[in-house]
């Protein structure tokens, strides 16, 4: 059984005066997919998730999500799809309860035998750990309460398509834990598929079944964490010592590496350690390639108008 | 369960709750009370002056109490809509709303539910202690309570969504100021609010009928005063026909315009927006 993908975006482009911040930008995403934008700061990830949230046109190219137009589509659409966007200020007087009471109504009309719309606000509360603080003023909630209010308002409506965009910005380690909790149950449990960007690899790596690394406009990679680390940073970190003292050497392939260390140096080779790269080694090294490709590439616009 | 009606039916529950919310902020008390000092204040210094017309003198307050009330009609529901919506567009209010299905008519049913519940404890805080304060306010009994309410529920279909397009249109909060409070003010003071308007220059009377609050004060005045103070109208009568058709165009008026100039306004929402009003809001503070 095969679902068309939940999100199509084809030549995505984002022009805001003389800069693109989207310039070409093509992926898919899968019914159930959990899906990681990762992307160094200004690279078009808020962006991208707002024109995929129906927030904001793109330029030129086409974005879909489940079959529609995301700019164009209707209330119904709208049901389908939660929402977790960078900062909230809204509501102060309000209290969690209240709030999510009065905003789950909403979907009340567009609940299914399969798919029980609003949650319930209980479950809903106790489930982002906010039983305590559910009847005071959002106004004196700190900001991890806050974030957590926000993902409870994202998924109220038991979305069928998650965005969330760096929804654990200013989290503690165990509310970054009890959240991971959250997706990974919502993906597991109600099979929604997530999109999230985040500045946290770690978690990108925890929570994707899929990342996609935004940089320059452009998607750059896409892959699985291990994926990503094979084919981008193909090689591995091997560390041992010999007679007490301590050797490093990248090679790019580390089996055929080993082998050798022991055929030459046998018993002697001790705290042998291989070390693939991590997602964080990958990212970098993207990253950065990304960013001399495009200082080479301003050199030479400079060269080719002279006088300017 | 038709989904546009059940929106409806949220967005009312949601300006109720946000009415009650206000009713249990001393803020919002501290706001009504500010009002009723500064007007009751204004018409007990002047409670020896009189206003005199052919045939006719009566003491200040009689005249200028319902035409405040009137104008605060206007000036609640021009300011206060304008107010939240520049507010709650940069606090992301409205961008929560959009985020959610049919989320943005339920804010839209809040808005008018909240703003037209505020008159309420306006007119109390004002009209209980000036009944104590001020002889004979209030000279035609029962018809004229009802005239008040259906000059009430006119002016408010008139300048609400006058409100709503104000607040779609201002760029900002700080520039209430020069789009919404300054306008309004200076609209009130040539409206024949405080004394007659015919003390003014002959084209200024006319810009004057033009706009929603001349009307509200002369309804106000026609409700409150006794058939013999219209000889200080212009015209010397109520002229209750004129009032009712210039308030329900500018309603007309409304109803076809705000919905357009909102929707346009909420298109535009996004989160980056709310994000750069924010880091332009601590600029201003700073």
């Amino acid at each position: 059984m095969s679902h068309p993908p939940v999100i199509e975006v084809s030549g995505l482009r984002m022009r805001y005066g003389d800069t693109d911040v989207l310039d070409g930008v093509d992926f898919e995403v899968a019914r159930g997919e959990v899906v990681t934008l990762l992307g160094p700061n200004g690279a078009g990830k808020t962006t991208t998730i707002e024109i995929l949230e129906g927030f904001r046109e793109p330029s030129a190219g086409e974005a879909r999500v489940f079959g529609d137009n995301p700019s164009t589509a209707d209330e119904d659409w709208r049901a389908r799809v939660g929402v977790v966007l960078q900062s909230w200020r809204d509501h102060a007087r309000w209290s969690p309860h209240d709030l999510l009471l009065h905003l789950g109504r909403y979907y009340e009309p567009y609940s299914t035998p399969e798919r029980k719309r609003p949650y319930d606000i209980d479950e809903l509360i106790t489930m982002v750990g906010l039983e305590d603080h559910a009847d005071q003023k959002i106004r004196t909630l700190s900001g991890g309460q806050r974030r957590r209010l926000d993902v409870a308002v994202g998924i109220i409506g038991r979305p069928e398509l998650l965005f969330l965009d760096e929804p654990t910005a200013g989290f503690d380690p165990q509310a970054k834990r009890d959240f991971h909790d959250i997706v990974q149950g919502l993906a597991d449990l109600e099979d929604t598929t997530i999109l999230l960007t985040t500045h946290d690899l770690d978690e990108a790596e925890k929570l994707a079944d899929r990342i996609l690394i935004l940089a320059g406009g452009r998607i750059v990679a896409d892959g699985t964490a291990d994926r990503l680390a094979r084919e981008i940073t193909r090689e591995a970190q091997v560390r041992w010592s010999r007679n007490g003292e301590r050797f490093v050497q990248a090679t790019p392939d580390a089996t055929q590496f080993v082998r050798e260390l022991f055929i030459q140096h046998g018993d002697e080779v001790a705290d042998l350690e291989v070390r693939r790269a991590t997602l964080e080694d990958t990212y970098i090294a993207l990253v950065q390639q990304f960013e001399s490709g495009q200082t080479a590439m301003t050199t030479a616009t400079a060269f080719e108008e002279p006088g300017g | 369960m038709n989904p546009r009606t059940h929106a409806v039916k949220t967005g009312l529950a949601r300006g109720w709750h946000e009415f009650a919310l206000g009713l249990r902020s001393p803020q919002d008390w501290g706001f009504y009370v500010f009002m009723a000092l500064v007007t009751l204040g204004y018409l007990w210094l002047n409670r020896n002056n009189t206003v005199d017309g052919e045939g006719i003198s009566m003491s200040l307050p009689a005249f200028a109490m319902p035409s405040i009330l009137g104008a605060l009609i206007a000036f609640g529901l021009v300011i206060g809509p304008g107010y939240s919506l520049a507010m709650e567009r940069e606090d992301g209010t409205l961008l929560r709303s959009k985020a959610i299905p049919r989320g943005v008519t339920g804010y839209v049913a809040g808005q008018v539910v909240l703003h037209s519940m505020g008159i309420i404890p306006t007119f109390i805080v004002i009209l209980v202690p000036g009944m104590f304060l001020f002889d004979d306010l209030m000279q035609n009994g029962a018809a004229g309570w009802l005239t008040m309410l259906w000059v009430t529920v006119l002016g408010l279909l008139a300048t609400l969504p006058l409100g709503i397009i104000l607040g779609s249109l201002v760029p900002n909060v700080q520039k209430m100021g020069t789009w919404g409070f300054f306008p309004v003010m200076g609209l009130t003071a040539i409206s024949g609010i405080f004394f007659p308007i015919q003390a003014l220059w002959g084209w200024v009377q006319v810009v004057a009928q033009i706009f929603p609050i001349y009307w509200l004060g002369l309804g106000m005045r026609s409700a409150f005063l006794p058939d013999a103070a219209a000889a200080l109208e212009i015209g010397g009568t109520w002229r209750t026909a004129q009032t009712v058709v210039v308030l329900s165009l500018w309603a007309v008026f409304g109803f076809l315009f705000a919905p357009r100039v909102l929707r346009r306004m909420a298109r535009r929402q996004s989160g980056s927006q709310v994000e750069a009003a924010r880091h332009d809001a601590a600029q201003w503070v700073r």
